[in-house]
């Protein structure tokens, strides 16, 4: 079986090629199934995935979005239910006149602005991510020709 | 032939091209169900704003901060706030771990046939309480635009049903994708372009737009003149249940979209999780827009149309077609009712190729057929069986219902679903190690069961109506509700982790446990993820 680490499309165009030979393989039939049409446990030694889950890169990897996620999601879920809450237990004071609206709009419109901002927050953290998980994959294909 | 006629059957020759067109350029599973895996980043965030924006958006939040004024945008806020859960927690591990539907990532490290079973039981569940929700609003919509033409809601409802099924069964993801994106882009136009007319009416002044939604006047049910302030909150949600109503709301909106599966299949359309992720910002873009903008549709029609006359006229999901009827004219009134019937055909589209292609793939190939296909393309085969018979299924019930329930809190119903069914056990297959086959079983099924229940036992169901409320307004059984809130996620989504919990603790299943660590690699590394079929 081929290692799928060299199975990497190329980087920028992605035009539509569907119809690709692969698509129509004979499922079942005894023959030897395209790479993408394989269950999980017909491509397991894809790698040795103990292996990788115990280097030090990949653990750093998985604590790294940990230390992120977290935190982040933990606060966009706080944020996001004080809505409801005081809307729905201090409506009197949520009615307060701010910059001629009331409290309740403004507060309401802020959620966008949060969500937005965790969001951009988690694709410049995740910029960092995709790099270490390439180049975990790179080392794994490297020692694969090596074999 | 009126304007508004005309404007849809233009709309409708344009997606029928894109279809004729797809389906001669898509062959193949990987083709037919996600497309190639070939979808740009921002194409594929475009058709998720697509797939989201339906007509509970722009109909049914327009339609209930009209009438019920701010406590209708709560529906903005937890529609766009729930994209951060799927963006932080679920987008990126499905699209790596997975490979046509939710089922995937289930059966990866669980016994596959019981847990594709459930879950495909569940998709469809949730698929059709969707469905249904769309109907209800094209039915109405054709109603008040074709009063004089003699077309009734029922016959709207099949005409709508049957395009859908045409899409469906001859274009697969491929024509889907760009339907929903030729839609998104004339929603965001009508709307944007709606919005600035409301400013407009009031002279570029916020201060006068948010000084007049202070008085708004309207007749109430006694038939005496009411002036209300609409930007006060608690005239949906009221005391004694009004507030934890709200964050039942709030529950089943934040962590329904996460689990709805016609925007999860919508992540293996792209080649890798980065392009997946780049879908989602492209996608809260979008729609964050949009939902702020809801501001001007919901309180224009208040203001500018009024409760009485929008009542009179098709009720609560018309406020923005008659919003565009005021300002724009009838040629504007037909641009916005063609956008809003796209919207629901490209909806109801999605939501039907997801639940058929988890029948197909999930139910008849896994757990029928032991995970082979017999016969090549017989996957897509039973998926485009499956299209016609949800089809009909959809439109059936849509007819039966009749147009009277706002279409947003129908479709509120149907996050609350995916709330309680498929978040809890999706999010415990990713992190849990010791989450194992009855966790998943017993959470789906506990979701699914005490969601259905507690809609059934809600106000919604049960309420004694007085005697002037006569048809189909009135309420399917006539008693006072066993369960108090309209929506069931304060307490369903709590019973979906908690069965899932229970049913995990009840037996140990050491190859689930033993495959999480692959699982856990793939997911965040992307390694032997499907790839795109470009060679």
């Amino acid at each position: 079986m081929p290692p799928k680490m060299h199975m990497e499309p190329e980087p920028g165009d992605q035009t539509p090629e569907v119809g690709a030979a692969t698509d129509v393989a004979p499922l079942g039939r005894g023959t030897s199934k395209p790479a993408h049409e394989l269950t999980a446990d017909e491509d397991r030694d894809v790698a040795d995935w103990d292996g990788v889950a115990a280097t030090e890169e990949f653990r750093g990897l998985l604590a790294s979005k940990r230390r992120f996620i977290v935190p982040a999601t933990v606060f966009f879920v706080v944020y996001y239910f004080a809505l409801p809450v005081l809307v729905g237990y201090a409506p009197e004071w949520m009615d307060t006149r701010v910059l001629g609206v009331n409290l309740a709009y403004l507060f309401a419109l802020s959620q966008f602005f949060m969500a937005w901002a965790v969001a951009a927050a988690y694709v410049r953290a995740a910029g960092g991510w995709d790099e270490t998980a390439r180049r975990i994959i790179e080392r794994l294909s490297f020692k694969g020709k090596e074999k | 032939m009126s304007t508004p006629l005309l404007m849809f059957l233009v709309f409708v020759g344009i997606t029928l091209v894109i279809t004729y067109w797809a389906a001669r350029r898509s062959t193949g599973s990987s083709a037919y169900f996600a497309a190639g895996r070939s979808i740009k980043g921002w194409q594929n965030g475009v058709a998720v704003a697509g797939d989201y924006m339906s007509a509970a958006s722009f109909l049914g939040i327009a339609g209930i901060i009209a009438f019920q004024g701010y406590d209708g945008f709560m529906y903005s806020v937890g529609w766009l706030v729930a994209y951060l859960t799927v963006l932080l927690v679920v987008a990126e591990p499905l699209r790596n771990a997975g490979k046509y539907t939710m089922a995937d990532v289930l059966a990866y490290r669980l016994s596959p046939r019981p847990v594709r079973a459930m879950a495909s039981l569940s998709t469809l569940t949730v698929s059709t309480f969707y469905m249904i929700a769309q109907m209800v609003g094209a039915g109405a919509l054709v109603s008040l635009l074709l009063k004089d033409s003699g077309v009734t809601y029922s016959s709207a409802v099949i005409g709508v049903g049957i395009l859908m099924i045409v899409y469906v069964v001859f274009g697969g993801m491929l024509a889907t994708t760009w339907v929903q994106i030729v839609k998104a882009i004339l929603l965001m136009a009508g709307t944007i372009l709606l919005s600035v007319l409301v400013l407009a009416h009031f002279g570029f002044s916020f201060a006068t737009f948010f000084d007049a939604i202070k008085h708004v006047t309207y007749h109430d049910a006694a038939g005496r003149v009411v002036t209300q302030d609409f930007l006060q909150p608690g005239l949906r949600y009221k005391p004694p249940y009004g507030a934890l109503d709200l964050i039942s709301l709030g529950m089943a909106l934040l962590f329904g979209t996460a689990g709805l599966p016609h925007i999860l299949v919508r992540f293996y359309t792209v080649p890798d999780a980065k392009t997946a992720r780049t879908s989602v910002v492209w996608a809260m873009a979008i729609i964050g827009v949009f939902y702020i903008l809801t501001t001007f549709l919901g309180f224009g029609a208040a203001t500018i149309v009024g409760r009485d006359v929008i009542a009179k006229n098709g009720g609560t999901n018309m406020s923005a077609p008659l919003l565009a009827q005021t300002l724009g004219g009838d040629a504007f009134f037909g641009f916005v009712s063609a956008i809003a019937f796209a919207t629901i055909l490209a909806v109801v589209a999605g939501l039907t190729i997801s639940a058929s292609t988890s029948f197909a793939h999930d139910f008849w190939t896994n757990v029928i057929h032991r995970g082979t296909e017999r016969a090549p393309g017989e996957e897509v085969k039973v998926a485009r069986v499956t299209a016609f018979v949800v089809g009909g299924v959809a439109i059936f019930i849509a007819i039966v219902l009749g147009p009277t329930a706002n279409v947003a809190f129908l479709v509120a119903l149907a996050f609350a679903v995916a709330a309680s069914a498929n978040l809890p056990v999706i999010v415990l297959s990713l992190f849990w190690r010791r989450f194992n086959t009855r966790g998943a079983v017993a959470g789906l099924a506990t979701g699914l069961l005490a969601s259905i229940v507690l809609i059934l036992l809600s106000p919604s169901i049960m309420t004694v109506d007085p005697p002037t409320v006569t048809g189909a307004a009135r309420h399917l059984i006539q008693s006072p509700p066993v369960f108090p809130l309209e929506n069931p996620g304060l307490l369903s989504i709590p019973l979906g982790f908690l069965g899932a919990f229970v049913g995990t603790l009840t037996g140990r299943e050491p190859s689930a446990e033993a495959k999480y660590t692959e699982l856990v690699v793939r997911a965040n590394t992307g390694l032997g993820a499907e790839k795109a079929t470009t060679h």
